[in-house]
């Protein structure tokens, strides 16, 4: 128990200034290190933040149906909060993702959204992700609705292929990233490090709330179970 | 599981009110469509299936919280579960009345809506029939799991919407674009045809895994 | 050889049973055991956990850890289900079927042989083979409980649970429930039921659980303390 405390400890002390110094890495070289692409210049550089959105916004899900398994295999409370807190972070990252899109999409597109079948694919993903962040607050928090939020992430998780296959087929425009200068994929793979970084931060906070939560309500109980 | 779906089907009988407001609520929703839309628009095959398609997933989603509505007034889901009944055969009994109710209302709906939109009759009506069944399959079964969800949390009406319909995405593409490949009198065994089979399946399967997870307390 | 045969003769075995609900435990270190042919009281103040631990003993709700056996396996297994009756608050009889519907839905879900003469003896049981196809929704509170009681004794229970049976039933349920707990007695069949009021139940049981805040707070020997004796126990347990 205590070596996990310490670990934790370690993890919390370190991973913010991880976090600022690779935050403040991926800014210069987005801004001052990598040069403009050739046919889309300035507006391109917004990429650098938008595709390593949208795989922490994939990440989170991966996290909120691999913790739902593990919550329903052995109702740990752990793992439920480590769902919750994953499904609300994805939700954010994939907001910043439909933010990002239309922006980058009105220049070069001349329009603010498209039905294209990765932007479609997004909105999809993040209504499923309000669906699970809904659910969880209309419903309260039990074990019971643990477990039907777990159900629906492993649900939502066996859903996204088939809807990926459904809306690929229905159409496509999307740019493919075919080659990259070495320093737009150095510029990426550190955008997507300091993406990382901020998601484990802020999960690591949330889910230390979460905790904290817990504790309070289990406080407030024995208070009054005491009086 | 025979002596759930013959409760479901007997209080129906007894009823009579799930099949007819659905009946009367899938007409609404293709009213509404018909006065949005130009006469034009309405003529062409993909409105008429996307048409269909609107109404059946609407009425479809009343029609399935109704089944379990009806288990809350006092609290027969739990008399449900003290009998020795494996979950699974209790979604299955769910999935298949919620299939029995949407195929009798459908099999008036769809004609009357071809008839309305002045659609012609000369479609494969074999492949019309397979399509709407493997629909109704594929959004019973996805809308049992959630349903069962639904009912027991608050603003029941609203979660089940916000829940089923992002997961009814491929089911619903696939299927408007069959039925519209149908309507155009076009090839339609293809790889929509496909894609809404496998969802059918892979969610018959994973409703009953998963059911046990949702009725257990 | 004895101590084996004595282990399977045991209608309940709970050992160390935990449940929260919302997170926060209902029931602590529940642990007891009942043999066949007791009836056993389960008294507490509101809130005690008394209407969980019957749910419990149910299979209407999974402990959140410990051991619940009954009859010998496990509570979480469906033919354990066949042997429990259960009558809670609410009636689980849906109010568009008949009498007769209804019995025939539960009756075919526990797959009873001789359905309908099964039922129609039920029915006489409890009095309404009068009202055999008149819809539930029609009926008195006391007939819907009368009929409730032939539901859950429908399938003939080994044991059963009854909850908080001495509240919001008529004098004639009543009647028909303590005439069911005598023969139950000489049948050698198993109930539990869960109660506030000590005086009333008193004489119906053999053996009696106190429950407080979720907690075992005294269980009976052999013979049960007179009237005076259990009113001091109680309020010095629930104090």
């Amino acid at each position: 128990m205590k070596t996990v405390t310490t670990h934790s400890d370690l993890v919390d002390s370190f991973l913010p200034w991880l976090t600022c110094v690779a935050m403040l890495a991926a800014l210069a070289m987005v801004f001052l290190y990598v040069p403009n692409e050739r046919v889309q210049g300035e507006v391109q550089r917004i990429f650098y933040f938008h595709l390593p959105s949208a795989w922490m916004a994939f990440l989170g899900f991966f996290i909120v149906a691999g913790a739902s398994g593990a919550f329903l295999w052995q109702g740990k409370r752990s793992a439920d909060l480590l769902a919750r807190a994953a499904a609300e972070l994805g939700m954010v990252f994939c907001s910043l993702v439909l933010l990002t899109g239309p922006l980058w999409a009105r220049p070069i597109w001349g329009v603010w959204w498209t039905w294209d079948p990765r932007l479609t694919m997004t909105l999809v993903l993040w209504l499923i992700y309000a669906a699970y962040v809904l659910l969880r607050v209309f419903a309260g928090d039990t074990e019971t609705v643990a477990r039907y939020a777990a159900v629906l992430g492993i649900v939502g998780v066996i859903d996204i292929p088939l809807i990926y296959l459904s809306i690929r087929l229905w159409r496509g425009i999307h740019p493919k990233v075919e080659q990259m200068a070495p320093e737009m994929a150095w510029t990426l793979l550190v955008c997507t490090g300091a993406f990382v970084c901020v998601f484990a931060w802020l999960l690591r906070l949330r889910l230390r709330s979460l905790h904290l939560r817990d504790e309070i309500r289990a406080l407030r109980q024995h208070l009054v179970a005491a009086s | 599981m025979w002596a759930i779906l013959w409760k479901d089907l007997l209080l129906e009988l007894r009823t009579k009110e799930r099949v007819s407001s659905l009946f009367v609520l899938a007409l609404l929703i293709i009213l509404v469509f018909v006065f949005a839309l130009t006469p034009e628009q309405l003529k062409q095959p993909a409105f008429g299936s996307a048409l269909l398609w609107v109404a059946l997933v609407f009425a479809g989603m009343l029609s399935i919280q109704r089944a379990f509505i009806l288990e809350q007034e006092r609290n027969c889901f739990a008399g449900l579960l003290l009998c020795p009944i494996d979950p699974g055969q209790v979604f299955f009994a769910k999935f298949l009345s919620n299939v029995c109710f949407l195929i009798i209302v459908e099999a008036v709906v769809a004609p009357l809506t071809l008839a309305l939109l002045s659609l012609s009759f000369s479609v494969s009506l074999l492949g019309l029939v397979l399509v709407l069944l493997c629909g109704i399959v594929g959004f019973s079964a996805l809308g049992t799991l959630c349903a069962a969800i639904a009912v027991r949390t608050r603003a029941r009406e609203i979660i089940l919407p916000l829940m089923l319909l992002p997961l009814l995405v491929p089911l619903f593409i696939a299927a408007v674009n069959v039925t519209g490949a149908l309507l155009a009198g076009e090839a339609w065994t293809g790889t929509w045809f496909r894609i809404l089979v496998a969802f059918d399946v892979i969610f018959v399967v994973t409703g009953w895994l998963a059911f046990g997870f949702v009725v257990q307390e | 050889m004895t101590q084996r045969t004595q282990q399977t003769s045991w209608v309940v075995e709970a050992r160390n049973l935990h449940k929260t609900f919302a997170w926060t435990p209902v029931l602590s270190d529940i642990s007891f055991r009942i043999v066949s042919a007791e009836v056993v009281g389960i008294f507490g103040p509101n809130g005690a956990g008394k209407t969980t631990l019957l749910r419990l003993l149910a299979a209407l709700l999974t402990p959140t850890s410990g051991r619940l056996t009954l009859f010998g396996s496990a509570s979480s297994e469906l033919a354990v289900r066949r042997k429990i009756g259960f009558l809670g608050h609410e009636s689980y009889l849906y109010p568009d079927l008949t009498p007769e519907e209804n019995l025939t839905f539960y009756g075919r879900a526990y797959q009873i042989p001789d359905l309908k003469g099964r039922i129609a003896q039920q029915l006489e049981y409890v009095g309404l083979q009068d009202w055999r196809t008149m819809p539930v929704r029609y009926f008195s509170r006391g007939m819907e409980q009368r009929l409730s009681l032939a539901r859950a004794l429908l399938h003939a229970p080994d044991l059963f649970l009854l909850d908080e049976p001495d509240t919001g039933l008529d004098p004639r349920a009543v009647s028909i429930l303590h005439a069911t707990l005598a023969e139950a007695k000489e049948q050698a069949k198993t109930v539990i039921l869960t109660s506030h009021d000590f005086e009333r139940t008193r004489e119906l049981c053999t053996r009696a659980l106190i429950l407080h805040r979720g907690r075992i707070a005294w269980q009976s020997e052999a013979t049960l303390p007179s009237p005076q004796e259990f009113v001091e126990l109680y309020t010095a347990c629930t104090r």
